[in-house]
């Protein structure tokens, strides 16, 4: 299924939304810069890092990959770690 | 144009939240048993929720014109303390036969523990016994996906499962998928930070199809809206989606679902 809406019309009602929100990133990340304290090697950072580059690929499914680099690994095997 | 929230925590909101829903065209709410925000002393705290829940919030939402279900069980987060939970699941029973409880629910896991693990297999074990519907809630976050995957390697395990009456809830972008292909109802849940917008949600409705997906607001004591299932309508009709696909998602797709427990008993209003 498809949304009826065409792509310039997508385009059109998301941009001002979408640069928001870009500029909203950006002014959080200025935020942490301007702020004291040691927070580089933070694996949070870098995570944030990894989403920006997942945005600006050409890869469908965006969010989806977003999601997943912010998820916990799951093993298959967990009931036998468990005991269970 | 009428519709369910199929989850909602209406203990934890005000009557004129009822009246806002009900003006909005909200005509049924699926209420299940959760976390109120701290943990129970005992369990006569939750005998008197369970309580609530089946014999009061009928009574309220009835004031307003909405007919009020709900579902019982112990939530992921109090369920880590397996003999406390045991108690908790004793109580059950005699609940799961009041005329509005729909099953169990919700159920699930929150930091994906043994113990968690525990307590839910023996929630699904009565919920076989007795024949139940059962809802999940998923984890939150980072523990969503593999807490998903959990919940379903559990329910995989288990023949006697008829997937068709049960929904994993709370589903985002990575989770949905494997919950439809495996055949279980797939919950989202529209909140303001966390889980889905109306807008991601409609997204996942372009995506996968209407076929066994609900949309709830899981509005409750924190940041959340419950005129959110309201709101996903809007957006839905904002992208230009018909009329039958809206009702679908958001009255015959609940009304389906609900329809399966033995307790369900809804006069669809003209």
């Amino acid at each position: 299924m498809k949304t009826p809406l065409g792509a310039t019309e997508v385009l059109d009602r998301e941009f001002l939304e979408i640069r928001a929100r870009l500029i909203d990133i950006a002014a959080a990340l200025d935020r942490i810069d301007r702020a004291e304290g040691p927070v580089g090697g933070d694996p949070r950072l870098e995570r944030i890092r990894q989403a920006l580059q997942i945005l600006a690929g050409a890869t469908p499914h965006r969010a989806e990959g977003v999601q997943s680099l912010f998820s916990l690994p799951y093993q298959d095997d967990w009931r036998k770690d468990y005991g269970l | 144009m009428y519709f369910f929230d199929p989850h909602i925590h209406m203990a934890a909101r005000t009557t004129d939240d009822f009246r806002a829903m009900a003006k909005a065209g909200c005509v049924v709410v699926g209420e299940p048993a959760f976390w109120m925000g701290y943990n129970r002393s005992g369990t006569s705290s939750f005998y008197d929720y369970f309580r609530q829940l089946t014999e009061w919030e009928p009574k309220r939402a009835g004031n307003y014109g909405i007919r009020h279900f709900c579902w019982v069980g112990i939530n992921a987060k109090e369920a880590e303390d397996v003999g406390f939970s045991r108690e908790v699941i004793a109580l059950l029973p005699e609940f799961l036969e009041r005329p509005n409880c729909l099953g169990i629910g919700e159920i699930g896991l929150h930091k994906c523990t043994r113990n968690e693990v525990t307590t839910l297999l023996e929630l699904v074990e009565l919920g076989m016994k007795t024949d139940e519907q059962l809802l999940f809630h998923t984890p939150h976050l980072e523990d969503k996906y593999k807490g998903t995957r959990m919940i379903l390697d559990v329910l995989r395990a288990d023949s006697r499962v008829n997937r068709r009456r049960v929904c994993i809830d709370h589903c985002e972008e990575h989770t949905i998928r494997p919950v439809l292909e495996e055949g279980y109802w797939a919950g989202i849940t529209l909140y303001p930070t966390t889980k889905a917008t109306p807008e991601r949600a409609a997204d996942m409705v372009e995506i996968y199809g209407p076929e066994r997906m609900l949309v709830n607001s899981s509005a409750d004591w924190g940041p959340s809206d419950p005129l959110a299932v309201a709101e996903f309508m809007f957006a839905m009709h904002r992208r230009g989606h018909g009329e039958s696909l809206i009702r679908r998602l958001v009255y015959d797709n609940p009304l389906e679902f609900f329809s399966q427990s033995r307790n369900f008993q809804f006069t669809p209003p003209e």
